[in-house]
């Protein structure tokens, strides 16, 4: 079947077996490697990706589903050069260690600073708490969070970015 | 990875559209709505339909509204839209309870009322929760409209009656007024299925005695209601002793298995404890509900 | 030196107090982490590359009686279907585990534990592969397992291992440390002997990413390439060469990106064999990556020890001596990674942190039909074990005088003059002040402050605990005159060119796995010659690129990576003087050295910088004799000792009476890793390992039932704590430098798993000390509190 969707502000149309992933669609088929998987059971959340400004664990949903809806992946938190402050805030407070769950972490960080931007500790920690990070112990991607909070800077482009692909 | 078995897949527009592809593709056809029960199971290769329809374009069914008597949500309503709902927090703090334990926030921006519901899953959180708000399930095929209660809905494990050319596309639940409700699981870690669960609603009349009374309870082998409380709960004010009672009560309905989670006298255990406790968190909430009434 | 954390206020990159070397900095590797651009197996994509699939055995114990793959061959995109028989033809069946026993590559004559390996499908792509699994029928035999460890040894029981010559029993090993008669001696004449069973249950590593590999044969110069999930690129280089047969220098192992290991990927997997198999038989590159159920039901697992404890004390508190018996589950074969001449890795420090006239272990190891492996997920060669198990003994003990735990450790502690410290089992302890971390983590805690609120709580009918745990580590193997695997010494080499212009290149044995090697090796580098670390490339994780070494697993990095890439660094440096002598006309000895550059002694504006000298050496200046065209040095380093970092952990939780449920309220965390390099990784190791602590503690286990299925194999039953379950991680530290090692670090990776799970497990006996329990085992989950209340402690296996 041909699905299309726009993912990161690019239009994409494949043609697909009906019971591919979408973790397997952006990951094969796209070549967009950012989006891990760590489960088969939903439970991890490495697979996360925003739907619609949404975040889905990409491995419960069907590339058939997302047809003619919107993905944002890792690849597209950045705009251009210009990291985005979660991104940023991963970096400054040792929110990742080894780097697997990290961009599911940081794309529900951004769909929960959009939805509310001065989350407390614990906000964040009930947000990611369909995730799972083996390395860090989640204080530091709180704090990570935090930081992207208090550091919004940069988020007028970003908007305008958003703008622009919608 | 698991990956499931080949099938075709079609997406309804309109839930007439649903009704007809059923129909057309019939006994080897299943409904996707959130996916999060049925793609594992699919990935498993439990569960191998060879159609499948989705229903995430059926916006028709995503909706919340206060009618008269009744609150209506529609079956595609998403558990994360109930959970954000005021009027839901007002009339229901039961659903409210139960939303933030069920799965994780994520697994909840997917998952939806109808989908839970008829997964049947005998740790699934919300079927407790409807029986307990005595709500109504709206069922349509292709001879029509069906109302069931609960009762009737919920078969047991896994099993409503739904017919497979029949969709739940409206859940009913009553508003009383002076009504107070809760619910509270243990679970082993956030976004474990329940050990064990209990829920509760509760109105209370003028002189402050409780006119009425559900007690339902989660993963403890009952499909339905705690009916045994009611005799000993309408009619008195609520109170410590008679919530002890409820709660002895409880753990002697229930039927619970020995697994993981836990032996059966613990799960018979938080029947007991877990039923004491939403039925105080639901008469002082309904007290509450009472007062603001008045004032 | 004590101090507490502190956290810069502004920590951004930029940040000028920096310190050149040592420090915290941001770390090389987040840019491309943050961006999504990692590059994990599974990324890998080769030209024509196929796809692997495992078929695995339903069942834990059966004969094998028939494989028919034909249904499966016939599928328009399979390429190959490999079975036991197949390997049994090439002679790779078996392959030989890290602790000298085989295991099955696929099976051949008998399935022995539930999800072992049955046959390999190579189709053109992954989903077909998977397929392709339904297409193949396999007929079992089911045999009587043997799943319960304690009745392995039983007369009768079947012979799991009867693929072995002359095999009559399940016994794998028994092994001892410490003199016998004089700790019974100790132990008969001690006012108190207190005894308790202490089972450390089966859990798993589970990291993010599950193991795989890309196998890539060349058929026409026959060279492989093998991109592989390890810790250990080098040993596994090298125990490819020997299983089959292709010469060492035609083969290439390559780590990528790996989304943590935590021992899980230390084992060479039947899958990596069964991917080179496939490449070899297809002539295409084939890719093999596990599902979940894979990695948790058929790749190493963790601990799994059953221990009789026993302490020794006078009536005031004077611990005198320590024995245990303790028989060791290691699965169907004995797959553990561990130095050859210790069988039970290094249990034999469960002496701990206290200074005793005697003590005695014996571990019994046996086979199991269960997955094979037990020295995994971050615990130091079974150093978890055996911190768990003294610090478990002496809470009983405390209980047992009626003194404050806090207090009888303090009381029984090596004193700092003791160091370096012989034990009773064979170790000598480095360096340790064991009493000012103690005080600190109390301290921090407010403990006297948290004793009294607890003691109000309990008047209330609540339940509080306050659980400590001091541990003593032992890291950095090793030394080659006692530790090897597989008979490689478990050494490390470094590698440091200096370029033209001043920038450098370090190449290191070993991988990372979200250590954070790039940044902290670049920053040992730039604290010994000068150049900042940012102008320092760390290079690791391939084998044509890097010198040998054994690998990133029990804490070893720093104390003997980091100790070679701080000698190479002092070598280029040594040999830096003698080029700017001869660039500026002088004697090497005239010259002193500030950090970055060698000057003219009372003269220092005469000098050269390392870029300058770097220059000098590749240029045209005349070089002295003997000193070669170039700024580089290479080192392998064979460390004279392990290293013992140590510290003090303080639990507090809170148990709900009702439903047993419990809640980490707080976690305090005083560690001693001797000199740190870049503090915020330090905490970042340190968070990481408190969560697998309270992990284990709380929910983490691997069950089996009675006919061996695994009931831990998916992330919905094997649980693995949430950012809900753990709190925020106070911590703090102490600095003992290592007198051995060059900058005096000792390694912190496992730390925190080490010893956090007493402290959670001391904390909730100490809640529930109101019911009389004295002992619960591992995982604490509100069924197993509850039962404990009433009265019903069982062991978990």
């Amino acid at each position: 079947m041909q699905i299309s969707m726009t993912i990161n502000g690019t239009d994409v149309t494949r043609e697909i077996e009906p019971r591919v992933l979408l973790v397997h669609f952006i990951r094969d088929d796209l070549r967009l490697t950012g989006t891990h998987w760590g489960c088969d059971t939903t439970n991890c959340g490495t697979c996360v990706v925003l739907m619609d400004g949404q975040p889905v664990k990409s491995c419960t949903v069907l590339a058939a589903m997302a047809d003619g809806h919107t993905i944002t992946t890792v690849e597209g938190l950045a705009n251009g050069a210009t990291l985005d402050p979660v991104q940023q805030g991963f970096m400054e407070e040792h929110g990742l260690q080894c780097g697997f769950c990290t961009p599911g972490m940081m794309l529900t960080a951004r769909a929960l600073l959009d939805h509310n931007p001065h989350p407390e500790p614990l906000e964040i920690r009930e947000a990611i708490s369909g995730q799972i990070c083996r390395c860090t112990g989640y204080a530091t991607i709180v704090r990570s969070i935090q930081w992207a909070a208090e550091h919004p800077a940069g988020a007028a482009a970003q908007t305008t970015e958003k703008e622009v692909h919608a | 990875m698991q990956i499931p078995a080949p099938f075709d897949y079609v997406r309804a527009s309109s839930v007439d559209n649903a009704l007809a592809l059923l129909d057309r593709h019939g006994a080897e056809s299943r409904v996707v709505a959130g996916g999060h029960s049925l793609l594992p199971m699919m990935k498993l290769r439990l569960a191998r339909p060879d159609w499948l329809i989705d229903i995430n374009d059926l916006f028709e069914l995503d909706y919340l509204l206060v009618d008269g008597p009744v609150m209506r949500i529609g079956a595609m309503t998403r558990h994360t839209t109930l959970l954000e709902s005021d009027d839901v927090r007002r009339l229901f703090p039961i659903i409210c309870d139960a939303e933030r334990v069920i799965a994780d926030p994520i697994v909840r921006n997917r998952g939806t009322i109808g989908g839970s519901l008829c997964q049947a899953d005998p740790a699934e959180d919300l079927s407790t929760v409807c029986h307990v708000l005595e709500a109504v399930a709206v069922v349509r095929g292709p001879a029509g409209e069906r109302m069931l209660s609960m009762a009737e809905f919920h078969r047991g494990p896994y099993e409503t009656a739904v017919a497979q050319n029949e969709l739940l596309i409206e859940v009913r639940v009553p508003i009383r007024a002076g009504s107070g409700s809760a619910y509270e699981k243990v679970e082993r870690r956030v976004g474990d299925w329940a050990v064990a669960a209990a829920g509760a609603s509760v109105t209370l009349a003028g002189d402050g005695t409780i006119s009425q009374v559900a007690v339902g309870l989660t993963a403890v082998g009952l499909d339905h209601n705690v009916t045994e409380v009611e005799a000993i709960l309408v009619g008195q004010a609520p109170a410590e002793t008679l919530f002890i009672e409820a709660g002895r009560l409880a753990s002697l309905a229930c039927d619970p298995l020995a697994d993981q989670r836990g032996p059966i006298d613990y799960k018979r255990h938080l029947a007991d404890e877990l039923t004491r406790r939403v039925l105080r968190v639901s008469c002082s909430r309904a007290a509450a509900s009472v007062s603001d009434i008045t004032i | 030196m004590t101090i507490l954390e502190d956290r810069p206020s502004n920590p951004a990159a930029g940040d000028h107090d920096r310190p050149i070397g040592h420090g915290r900095m941001q770390r090389k590797e987040d840019p491309r982490f943050v961006r999504g651009k990692g590059h994990y197996i599974d990324d890998i994509v080769l030209p024509g590359m196929l796809h692997g699939a495992i078929l695995r055995a339903p069942v834990a114990h059966a004969r094998l009686v028939s494989i028919d793959t034909t249904e499966a061959l016939a599928h328009p995109k399979v390429l190959a279907v490999i079975t036991g028989s197949d390997l049994q033809a090439l002679g790779l069946a078996w392959a030989p585990t890290l602790s000298m026993d085989v295991q099955a590559v696929l099976v051949t004559d008998k399935v022995r534990f539930q999800g072992q390996e049955v046959a390999f499908v190579v189709a053109e792509d992954r989903y077909a592969a998977r397929d392709a699994l339904e297409l193949i029928e396999v007929e079992y035999d089911v045999l009587p397992p043997v799943v319960d460890a304690r009745k392995a040894m039983d007369p009768g029981a079947p012979v799991i291992r009867d693929d072995l010559e002359g095999r009559t029993d399940n016994h794998i090993f028994d092994w001892e440390a410490g003199n016998k008669a004089e700790t019974d001696a100790v132990f008969a004449s001690a006012d108190v002997v207190v005894k308790q069973e202490i089972v450390y249950p089966r859990v798993h590593p589970a990291p993010m990413e599950t193991c795989g590999a890309v196998a890539d044969f060349d058929p026409i110069d026959g060279r492989l390439t093998l991109y592989e999930t390890t810790q250990a690129p080098h040993a596994h280089r090298t125990l490819f060469a020997m299983v089959s047969g292709i010469p060492e220098h035609k083969i290439r192992v390559v780590s990528p990106d790996i989304g943590g290991g935590f021992g899980n990927k230390v084992g060479i997997y039947p899958g990596y064999i069964l991917a080179v198999v496939g490449s070899i038989v297809t002539g295409k590159p084939v890719k093999w990556v596990e599902d979940r159920s894979e990695n948790l039901m058929s790749t190493s697992f963790a601990r799994d020890y059953i221990m009789q404890g026993e302490i020794a004390a006078t009536k005031d508190g004077k611990i005198l001596a320590l024995r245990t018996n303790v028989l060791a589950d290691h699965g169907a074969f004995n797959a553990t990674a561990q130095p050859t001449k210790y069988p039970a890795g290094f249990f034999h420090i469960f002496t701990g942190s206290y200074d005793l006239a005697a003590a005695h272990c014996t571990v019994t190891g046996v086979y199991t039909n269960k997955a094979p492996g037990g020295v995994a997920y971050a615990c130091s060669f079974r150093v978890t074990e055996a911190v768990y198990l003294v610090e478990r003994m002496v809470d009983i003990l405390a209980r047992k005088l009626d003194m404050d735990p806090a207090e009888l450790r303090l009381r029984n502690f090596i004193k700092k003059e003791q160091f370096p410290y012989a034990n009773k089992t064979g170790w000598e302890y480095d360096s340790g002040d064991y009493e000012p971390t103690m005080r600190l983590s109390m301290k921090m805690a407010g403990y006297d402050e948290l004793r009294r609120e607890q003691k109000e709580k309990r008047e209330r009918g609540e339940l509080m605990g306050i659980g400590i745990s001091f541990f003593t580590e032992t890291v950095g193997a090793g030394p080659r005159k006692d530790m090897d695997i597989l008979g490689l010494g478990m050494a490390d080499g470094a590698e440091l060119r200096i370029h033209p212009t001043g920038k450098a290149v370090v190449r290191i044995s070993v991988q990372s796995q979200g250590q954070g090697h790039e940044t902290t090796f670049a920053q040992i580098v730039a604290e010994e010659i000068g150049i900042p670390p940012e102008d320092i490339d760390v290079v690791h994780g391939d084998t044509d690129q890097t010198p040998f070494g054994l690998g990133t697993y029990g804490s070893r990095s720093t104390p003997v990576s980091g100790a070679a890439v701080a000698l190479v660094a002092r070598k280029v440096r040594e040999k830096a003087r003698f080029i700017a002598a001869a660039m500026l006309e002088t004697r090497p000895e005239d010259l002193e050295w500030e950090k970055g550059r060698w000057f003219v002694k009372g003269d220092p504006s005469v000098g050269k910088t390392m870029a300058e000298i770097a220059m000098g050496a590749h240029g045209t200046v005349a070089l002295p004799e003997g000193i070669d065209g170039n700024l580089d040095a290479e080192v392998t380093y064979d460390p004279p000792n392990l290293t013992f970092p140590f510290g003090a952990y303080i639990c507090v939780v809170d148990v709900d009476p009702g439903t047993g449920h419990v809640k980490v309220r707080r976690f305090i965390a005083v560690d001693d890793c001797g000199t740190r390099i870049n503090p915020m990784i330090i905490e970042g190791q340190i968070h990481g390992g408190l969560t697998d602590g309270v992990g284990m503690a709380l929910m983490e286990i691997i069950e089996f039932d009675a006919e061996g299925n695994c009931l831990g194999g998916s992330f919905m039953d094997y649980l693995i704590p949430t950012a809900m379950e753990v709190p925020d991680w106070e911590t703090g530290f102490t600095v003992t430098p290592s007198p051995h090692h060059p900058i005096g670090a000792k390694g912190v990776g496992e730390s925190a798993t080490v010893g956090s799970p007493p402290a959670v497990v001391n904390a909730v006996v100490d809640a529930l000390a109101p019911f009389g329990v004295v002992h619960m085992d591992m995982p604490c989950t509100p069924a197993r509190v509850w039962e404990a209340m009433q009265g019903r402690t069982r062991p978990p296996v």
